[in-house]
């Protein structure tokens, strides 16, 4: 039995529920819109200029939405005790991580999807190549992060304070990715040479290879009992 | 022939523990196929956490679980031999009763697929609730879409955790011919309850547990009340 063919299944299948009800979609898309709309509102416009905020906003608002967006990740799995149901099949565990990766992954770039033009919107951003080189920050940026949800959503679902729990876990290790995308970011809306991101690339790149490969390998010990 | 091959499954020394309490003491069972052991004990006797330890959802703190000769920890394939059957229904409300057993054929691995489900559909009478979800479904209703998910891979081991609780008497009814049927096909059954008689007709072995040890495993015998007698003593002995 193939790894990847249950991985399918199980991604297929989240994606499937989610779009039959989509209020965690719509509720984390919300949540991005609200998070953008109060920094535009709450700043001095004559103190502080949206050049000066908007990669900060971007990555403050794309990490909070998808704490939103992962805390729904193994909550689906409790009802009925769904999640032995997956633990039964004759595949190793990290099935499960693979599925629950891709299926989140899909559903935090859904939410980045309607986020980012209303950031672009939002913050005056001049259309250029430049964003296209965010979007390629904004797709490196949340592997990492949504690896490392993965993981932890796995582990918090056993709790009773999951919701809680989950962004206090979460949160300290989005620091790295979110810290990188934002420098990141900031060069290319300033127009500054290539040569100045390849560090911070390079650091999101690092970031998800050695996450996604500490989440895989630590998985089965996470969901076994 | 060893007595591992022999065995369909092979519980060795098995103990278990949540921080200071002992769940299961060294627990040893050899279950054979054809067998349907009712698996006996008071509240707190380790029945559920042995039957999550041999399903492979807990890992024994010592100990082996063997389903065919294949160590359930080690090799995960070995699962492919077991289905469990709880009070819980492993299903997916929001999902048709026809999705929620393709994804578990699709779990499983399993080839043709459309015909498996179909087959399934028909066997327990799920037909006219296919295309719904199960979030509209009676106990009863759930119950079969729960034993045909447990059963789709035609697992030669299946493990039954208090399937009763919160059937009616027809139901409860159905799923004894089922646990009947899956005897007559050469398949062995291990029946978690607290309640012999829900399963009592057709069970071929009585395990009773208590304190996390095997107190009492015997052919069953005829008489029930005889039995309730015998178990009594063994548990509090």
């Amino acid at each position: 039995m193939s790894v990847w063919r249950a991985a399918r299944a199980i991604a297929a299948k989240d994606l499937r529920i989610e779009w039959r009800h989509k209020t965690a979609l719509l509720t984390a898309t919300l949540f991005a819109v609200l998070v953008l709309l109060v920094f535009v509102f709450s700043r001095d416009p004559a103190s502080v200029p949206l050049a000066s905020i908007a990669p900060s906003v971007l990555w403050v608002t794309l990490a909070l939405s998808a704490l939103v967006a992962l805390n729904r990740a193994f909550l689906l799995e409790r009802e009925h005790a769904a999640l032995d149901g997956i633990l039964l099949a004759p595949v190793p565990r990290q099935a499960l991580f693979w599925g629950k990766l891709l299926s989140n992954l899909a559903f935090v770039l859904t939410v980045q999807a309607v986020a980012f033009p209303l950031w672009v919107l939002f913050f005056n951003i001049t259309p250029t190549g430049a964003l296209l080189a965010i979007v390629v920050v904004v797709l490196l940026a949340s592997v990492g992060f949504t690896a490392v949800g993965t993981l932890f959503s796995a582990m918090a679902v056993r709790t009773r304070f999951a919701e809680l729990l989950l962004p206090v876990l979460m949160l300290p290790f989005m620091i790295p990715p979110v810290f990188a995308a934002s420098e990141a970011t900031m060069r290319l809306l300033a127009g500054r040479p290539i040569g100045e991101l390849w560090g911070w690339l390079r650091l999101l790149a690092l970031y998800d290879v050695v996450f996604v490969v500490l989440a895989n390998l630590l998985f089965p010990a996470v969901v076994d009992e | 022939m060893s007595e591992a091959v022999a065995s369909l499954l092979l519980v060795r020394g098995v103990a278990r523990t949540f921080g200071r309490l002992h769940a299961l003491r060294g627990v040893d069972l050899a279950v054979a196929a054809g067998e349907v052991v009712l698996l006996l004990g008071p509240n707190g006797a380790g029945k559920s956490t042995l039957l999550r330890v041999v399903a492979g959802l807990a890992r024994p703190t010592k100990g082996s679980v063997r389903v065919a000769g294949r160590d359930v920890h080690a090799e995960p394939s070995s699962r492919s031999a077991l289905g469990l059957l709880s009070h819980q229904s492993f299903l997916y409300d929001d999902l048709t009763a026809r999705e929620n057993l393709r994804f578990a054929a699709a779990l499983h691995g399993l080839n043709g697929v459309d015909s498996l489900v179909e087959d399934a559909i028909e066997a327990m009478g799920l037909a006219r609730f296919a295309d719904r979800p199960v979030a509209g479904f009676s106990r009863g209703t759930q119950q079969r879409l729960a034993i045909a998910r447990a059963t789709l891979h035609q697992p030669s081991l299946l493990l039954l955790d208090e399937p009763f609780t919160g059937l009616d008497a027809h139901s409860a009814g159905e799923l004894r011919s089922r646990i009947a049927a899956e005897r007559a096909a050469g398949r062995a059954v291990v029946c978690v309850t607290h309640e012999p008689g829900e399963a009592w007709l057709p069970a071929t072995r009585v395990v009773a547990l208590a304190g996390g040890r095997v107190v009492l495993d015997q052919p069953r015998p005829d008489s029930l009340e005889e039995f309730r007698v015998a178990y009594g003593r063994a548990v509090a002995a």
